[in-house]
């Protein structure tokens, strides 16, 4: 095949991708969507396997990593989504670092002369350093998703800081662009040390940066993983000149960054604010109201029950508390018992319920709860005044009226307008707050009833009283 | 104006566009849909598996660089089929609900 015939396939290729996203954009299409991506894919790779002269190996490859995936791919559930979503961001990182390495060594093999030319060794720095960076970066990601921080500290869900943090990063990344330096300028015998060297620090870095950013910050930074992953295949695609890398890496990382962007805007927070870290450790205390010892009125899964089944229309807003006790599929029972007693019940979602953008969404799609009954902040935000009751299950700042409130640490935060609906009702396992540290006002209106107790068990004692028949 | 156009040049070309498309693309993605698209991208980024190929494509072998290909190669194919397979499982799902209660909003 000549290269012209290969670009085209590429083009064809990426043609496909664009379409795969593209479907996305409703449920309807998003099946077909994938498909496309699937059929991208396949021509991409057999396209390269066209060019290569020894395969065997390759697709032994091709076996070995596609049966894991596939394996996987069929086993995980989908409150581990983002730890699957994580653990893959820092496989095309690591797989970034091993082509870079590959170039280094034999650049002949990538159709590039020998000695590298500037411009394509520049980009191999950039598609090194990103894709360590990302490795190493997903790999904390990871342990702090999937709770492994009381094995290794690292891995804390709790951010981790020491002084001269910013400065240490700061010190490292200017080293490392040193060391970058010094291996384009190198001549061939002479690059090794200073791309090894570069390399470990960029590894050592994408460990420092994700360390300090708490659990709850988390939608943001596998948000920003998919984006370095993106931006690591399209600087490997820049120092091989392979348009191929180019354009689906910059897919990726286009795709990233906006989901980082709508994901820190839900937050009222600056990306560089996520970034930096360290927020929620310590800073909880201060801001708790104003000291007055406030009442709540706490109540029965029963009386929960009641108040449901006599309201004309209920909205849920899911938190990830009803992830984390896996309660959706109870929920949607629940759900089905006042719809059949003739009340109109929506779902309400916060982007930031959840651990990952759209979580929740998937979550309650496995639960078959038709998607549209989910409705997003924005549809569903003028509903909650004419709405009778409200049913907050392991929600918290995403529902806090303190939002709204000028001089609140939290204020500009868009939230879902619980307090305005008839009657609010507020499922926790304590009255612990939030993430956020601050007290929310919505436990204490006269109109709230505070129903304590594991999301799972109280959402079952609800169903129980609706079947009961008791009124 | 003379002269061939450095790859660097045409490479920033390809790379400006596509950033434009995915730009576009992705701001219609519904919420709904945003861990599909987090999914769909890990598999999309898989596609390195092309230089992957390149890596541990050349006949004699030679243990750094076929070695470190066919490596990533392998970590490359657990994100083409973890990825697309578990954007499949999570998209059926979405579509169960189609035949209960058909979709209002286009």
């Amino acid at each position: 095949m000549s290269a012209n015939q290969v670009a085209l396939w590429y083009l064809v290729a990426s043609v496909f991708f664009i379409l795969a996203l593209k479907g996305l954009s409703s449920p309807a299409t998003a099946r077909r969507g994938n498909l496309f991506g699937i059929i991208g894919m396949a021509i991409a790779v057999l396209t390269t396997l066209a060019i290569v002269k020894s395969v065997g190996w390759i697709v032994l490859g091709i076996v070995a990593g596609g049966s894991v995936g596939a394996f996987v791919a069929k086993r995980v559930q989908m409150t581990q989504m983002p730890e699957l979503v994580a653990a893959m961001h820092s496989l095309v990182g690591f797989a970034a670092v091993l082509i870079a390495i590959a170039v280094v060594n034999n650049p002949t093999a990538f159709g590039l002369s020998n000695p590298i030319p500037t411009g394509n060794k520049l980009e191999l720095f950039i598609g090194t350093f990103v894709g360590a960076i990302t490795f190493s970066g997903s790999v904390i990601a990871f342990g702090k998703l999937a709770g492994l921080g009381k094995s290794f500290r690292l891995f804390s869900s709790a951010p981790v800081v020491f002084k001269g943090q910013h400065m240490l990063n700061l010190v490292l990344a200017i080293v490392m662009v040193g060391f970058g330096t010094a291996f384009f300028l190198a001549p061939p015998s002479a690059q090794w040390t200073p791309f090894v060297i570069m390399t470990a620090i960029a590894f050592l870095l994408g460990v420092l940066i994700i360390i300090p950013i708490g659990g709850a910050d988390m939608p943001v930074v596998i948000s920003m993983l998919n984006s370095y992953s993106g931006w690591a295949a399209a600087g490997i695609g820049f120092s091989l000149n392979n348009p191929m890398l180019i354009i689906a890496g910059s897919l990726v990382g286009s795709s990233g960054a906006i989901l980082s962007y709508i994901m820190c805007r839900a937050m009222n927070r600056s990306f560089f604010s996520v970034i930096l870290g360290g927020f929620g450790a310590a800073e909880g205390a201060a801001a708790a109201g104003d000291g007055e010892q406030k009442q709540v009125k706490s109540s029965s899964a029963e009386d929960a029950a009641f108040l449901m089944s006599n309201a004309e229309s209920v909205i849920i807003v899911p938190g990830y508390g009803l992830a984390v006790a896996r309660a959706q599929h109870a929920v949607k029972e629940m759900v089905d018992k006042l719809t059949e007693k003739g009340v109109q019940v929506r779902y309400a979602i916060h982007p930031v319920a959840g651990r990952m953008p759209g979580h929740m969404n998937v979550l309650l799609a496995e639960a078959e709860v038709p998607y549209d009954l989910v409705l997003e902040m924005d549809e569903i935000n003028s509903e909650f005044q004419t709405t009778d009751v409200v049913l907050v299950l392991g929600a918290n700042d995403v529902v806090n009226p303190l939002a709204e409130v000028q001089g609140s640490p939290i204020y500009g935060m868009p939230i879902l307008q619980a307090h305005k609906a008839g009657q609010v009702l507020v499922n926790k396992r304590s009255m612990a707050s939030g993430y956020a540290g601050l007290d929310n006002p919505l436990f204490y209106m006269d109109k709230t009833m505070m129903v304590f107790g594991d999301a799972k068990k109280v959402v079952e004692d609800i169903v129980k009283a609706l079947s009961g028949g008791g009124h | 104006m003379t002269g061939t156009i450095d790859p660097t040049i045409v490479n920033l070309t390809v790379f400006v566009l596509a950033v434009f498309v995915g730009y576009h693309v992705v701001w219609n993605v519904t919420p709904a849909l945003h861990t599909p698209l987090m999914s769909v991208t890990n598999a999309i980024s898989g596609v390195i598996i092309v230089g992957a190929i390149l890596a541990a494509g050349p006949l004699e072998w030679d243990w750094l660089s076929s070695g470190a290909g066919v490596l990533a190669v392998a970590l490359a194919a657990v994100n083409v089929f973890g990825g697309f397979l578990v954007t499949q499982r999570m998209l059926e799902m979405f579509k169960k609900k189609e035949k209960k209660a058909p979709k209002e909003q286009a």
